[in-house]
């Protein structure tokens, strides 16, 4: 297996009395793509806030690259390599794609002709060049779902964790966007990804967690957990496994 | 140190001038409460009922306790309007314009008191304005009293109408959820605009209940309204209780340190403690922590 | 360097002026209205950019002004030096109440009211404290000469804080071009997804909060040197906050020539209002806030952005009346 570059351990977040996630641990080996998928509630968006910096682990330790990043803010992270998406699209509303997309650009770029370009060539990479310079807020979906994916991209992160980012798409959408991923992923950087498409996940991940009631009930490759009787259990309920088997 | 004969008077006074600025909060958080901004008109709007109560008082002859019957529905429609003809158009449904557009009506408010009736402080003359109630240690001023008493009815008549009536109903429902109570179709529009002529109307019942002992003139307003700003931090963002709570603390703080301070340095007091709250916990004391 | 051409073009125009026109009261309206552009410049970049909206910019105006005038009246400080102090007090205070205020993560209407409160504080305080002259105010020695930054000629006064007025286009301009700028927009735009792209947004805005207390702090300095007079109600009155977000927000909030347009038009509406009506007090503000509601239901990108507002109308009806014909 190829090294971890994140490594999460023991993770819990607690809301008030609510334990949202329980003693989490997962690793996202480098190069490669992982998926973390679940029941909806099951905490994935959490995690992805607790990875990200958007919310501080009430216990366990999060780790980039060898470092210990637990807690650090988000802005912090990003600038070591982590970048995110979210999974209700966040873009610079006033702004046009080419200066949502240069925002992040500016991660690696101070001055403004180098972010410039860093953002066209992005732009080109997931399929928004026509668009640069509309308006955010006139984007279609599928536009903003790639926007979204543009501005994380510019950052040139190491790690990428994309929430979903095909919600919401049709078939047709889902598999223009899939190479792209792919390509990421060929590029060498590493992918976590919340995701409900199953067709993606197993077309996509090499390894997948599944989540549910904010604990990890089962990991494998894609094939495995599918398969798996309690995963099956989490998401359709209690017995379905075994009607699922019984049935002709 | 001081000596009681001192200290409970300005503590009561406290208590009772407290009650109206629970009151001018109580409009204050009801209204953010619900649209979740802060309506920098506020102040503006109870110059205008403290002048509406002062008219009503010299050219009509009511005496301003009754005239709250009449102001009150007066400047619950006034409140109305303004929300749903000029506030809420205006604001494009962004809270950043909301701001801007409230502080716009209190500027054309207060500046065309200015304009109509001049800087000139004025004051009404009625009978039982320096009455007072010998409680034997102490004395009540008849004003403050009934005031303290008005404060509580309509803090009852507001718990009445949010939970009895289909409006209250539908107030809370878009406080909690706006999307879902629109999708139940409740016209959000028509619900905002309630709640403003409600807060509206509970300035209109404070300017009322101030006029026999205080005076107008156009700036009246702003020296509660600023500390009704005060109280609805320290209390939490429409938080109802906490308004009212806030308000008779902020009035006993007050009188107190007005009494070791002077006047002016007292307010400073207000401000600091106002500025500390929003620092270390916006919230409020009696809000839930995010 | 095309995009400084305008505001050359801008600024050497108005230079010109007191070359043609000689009449004080011409010069003096203009000199009061560049002073208010200015305070509204200041507000532009946190407000206008950040999307900060502060309510108490009176802090900055009035922390400049009385520095200028207290460092010469009680401390014999020169005039010059004085100025420059009350530029860099403005920035000082910027860091102080932005540290306080964004740590604290306070937005939206909250950081509206703590700015409102600080600068009713300040206010209460200089009416009380002994060294900004309490009730009575300080008044600044008339004393024309160049080393003391006084003029006999209204032109110079003119062209000083229209030189002012254009090194705050100037900075304007840096800032929307810079990496800065761009993190500022972000973080005005969305926040949260400003910090995601590695935006220090706590740093950000209080970049944002220093350029503008210096710039509104300037403002309050030139009204020292040009009026020799300040006091609590016009240092930190309401009047000077209303007024610094009133000009960008009619102009265009977050354009570089924004707060200056609106100042020219808020000044002269609020003069033709007292013509009107014979110098009673009040009419002027009712114009102004009816302008400033107007402008925010009706224009929201101000003045400057009007003519695209209706271009993009203007499209739009064509390409309906294209697509049903």
């Amino acid at each position: 297996m190829a090294e971890a570059l994140l490594t999460v351990e023991g993770v819990s977040r607690r809301f008030g009395g609510l334990l949202a996630v329980g003693a989490v641990s997962l690793i996202a080996a480098e190069g490669r793509i992982t998926a973390l998928i679940g029941p909806n509630g099951a905490g994935k968006t959490t995690m992805f806030a607790l990875i990200s910096g958007f919310l501080k682990p009430s216990d366990g330790s999060v780790r980039f690259g060898g470092d210990n990043v637990t807690g650090e803010p988000a802005h912090r992270l990003a600038r070591r390599g982590i970048a995110r998406t979210f999974q209700i699209v966040q873009p610079f509303a006033g702004l046009t794609v080419r200066e949502n997309i240069r925002v992040g650009a500016h991660l690696r770029h101070a001055g403004r002709a180098a972010a410039l370009a860093a953002a066209e060539a992005v732009a080109r990479e997931v399929g928004l060049a026509g668009l640069l310079d509309a308006p955010a807020d006139s984007l279609t979906v599928a536009g903003r779902k790639r926007l979204e994916l543009a501005k994380a991209l510019a950052t040139e992160p190491k790690l990428l964790l994309l929430d979903e980012v095909l919600a919401g798409l049709n078939p047709s959408e889902i598999r223009d966007i899939i190479p792209v991923i792919r390509g990421l992923r060929d590029r060498g950087i590493t992918i976590l990804m919340i995701e409900h498409v199953m067709q993606a996940v197993m077309s996509l991940a090499e390894h997948v967690y599944v989540l549910a009631e904010g604990r990890i009930i089962a990991t494998g490759t894609p094939a495995e957990v599918a398969c798996d009787p309690v995963v099956i259990e989490a998401y359709l309920g209690h017995g379905a496994a075994k009607r699922l088997a019984r049935a002709p | 140190m001081l000596s009681p004969v001192i200290l409970i008077p300005a503590l009561l006074n406290g208590l009772l001038t407290g009650a109206v600025y629970a009151l001018v909060a109580l409009g204050l958080t009801l209204i953010y409460g619900v649209l979740h901004i802060i309506n920098f008109a506020h102040g503006a709007l109870l110059t205008a009922a403290m002048f509406a109560a002062y008219f009503a008082f010299q050219v009509l002859g009511i005496d301003p306790y009754l005239s709250i019957f009449l102001i009150a529905p007066l400047f619950f429609a006034i409140g109305y309007a303004l929300q749903r003809f000029v506030i809420g158009p205006a604001s494009h449904g962004e809270d950043r314009n909301m701001l801007l557009v409230t502080l716009g009506l209190a500027v054309v408010i207060e500046n065309a008191l200015l304009f109509g009736f001049r800087a000139d402080t004025r004051t009404i003359d009625v009978p039982y304005a320096f009455q007072s109630i010998d409680l034997g240690f102490t004395y009540l001023a008849v004003p403050r009293l009934v005031g303290f008493v008005a404060v509580f009815a309509v803090a009852v008549v507001l718990w009445l109408i949010m939970t009895l009536t289909d409006i209250g109903r539908a107030i809370r429902a878009v406080a909690k959820e706006k999307l879902g109570a629109q999708l139940a179709g409740i016209d959000v529009a028509h619900v905002y605009a309630v709640t403003f002529g409600l807060g509206t109307a509970c300035v209109a019942v404070a300017a009322c209940l101030l006029m026999p002992t205080y005076y107008v003139n156009p700036g009246a307003g702003n020296a509660f309204v600023l500390v009704a700003f005060t109280i609805v931090v320290l209390g939490g963002m429409g938080s109802v209780p906490g308004a009212v709570v806030g308000g008779l603390v902020i009035g006993v703080v007050e009188s107190l340190s007005s009494l070791f301070l002077g006047d002016s340095l007292g307010q400073v007091g207000i401000f600091l403690i106002f500025i500390a709250v929003l620092l270390v916990r916006p919230q409020g004391l009696f809000g839930a922590k995010a | 360097m095309r995009s400084f051409v305008p505001i050359a073009i801008v600024v050497a125009a108005l230079a010109v002026v007191p070359l043609l026109v000689h009449s004080n009261v011409v010069l003096n309206f203009l000199v009061v209205a560049l002073m208010i552009a200015l305070a509204g410049q200041g507000w532009n970049i946190l407000g206008g950019y950040g999307g900060q909206y502060s309510f108490g910019h009176a802090i900055f105006f009035g922390t400049g002004a009385y520095v200028t005038a207290i460092l010469q009246v009680k401390f014999g400080v020169n005039a010059w030096l004085a100025f420059g102090t009350g530029i860099a007090a403005g920035a000082v205070v910027g860091v102080v109440v932005g540290w306080l205020a964004f740590r604290a993560g306070l937005r939206g209407s909250y950081f509206a009211l703590v700015t409102l409160a600080f600068a009713e504080v300040l206010r209460i305080l200089a009416s009380v404290t002994p060294i900004t002259g309490a009730g009575v105010g300080t008044l600044l020695k008339l004393d024309l000469r160049f080393a003391a930054l006084q003029f006999e000629s209204r032109a110079v006064f003119y062209w000083l804080i229209l030189a002012l007025v254009a090194v705050a286009l100037i900075v304007t301009y840096a800032v929307e071009r810079s990496r800065f700028g761009a993190w500022l927009t972000a973080v005005r735009e969305n926040e949260d997804a400003a910090r995601a792209l590695g935006v220090d947004a706590v740093a950000v805005k209080l970049g944002a909060m220093v350029i503008s207390g210096a710039i509104t702090a300037a403002a309050g300095c030139f009204y020292s040197q040009y009026f020799l007079f300040v006091d609590s109600h016009i240092a930190y009155g309401a009047w000077i906050s209303v007024e610094a977000l009133l000009t960008p927000i009619i102009g265009g909030a977050g354009t570089i020539f924004g707060p200056l347009v609106g100042a020219l038009v808020v000044k002269a509406l609020g003069e033709g209002a007292l013509l009107v009506t014979g110098q009673a007090p009040g009419l002027d503000l009712v114009v102004f806030g009816i302008v400033l509601i107007a402008v925010v239901g009706l224009a929201p990108r101000g003045l400057v952005g009007l003519r695209a507002q209706l271009a993009a109308r203007w499209r739009r009806a064509r390409a309906g009346e294209a697509s049903r014909g």
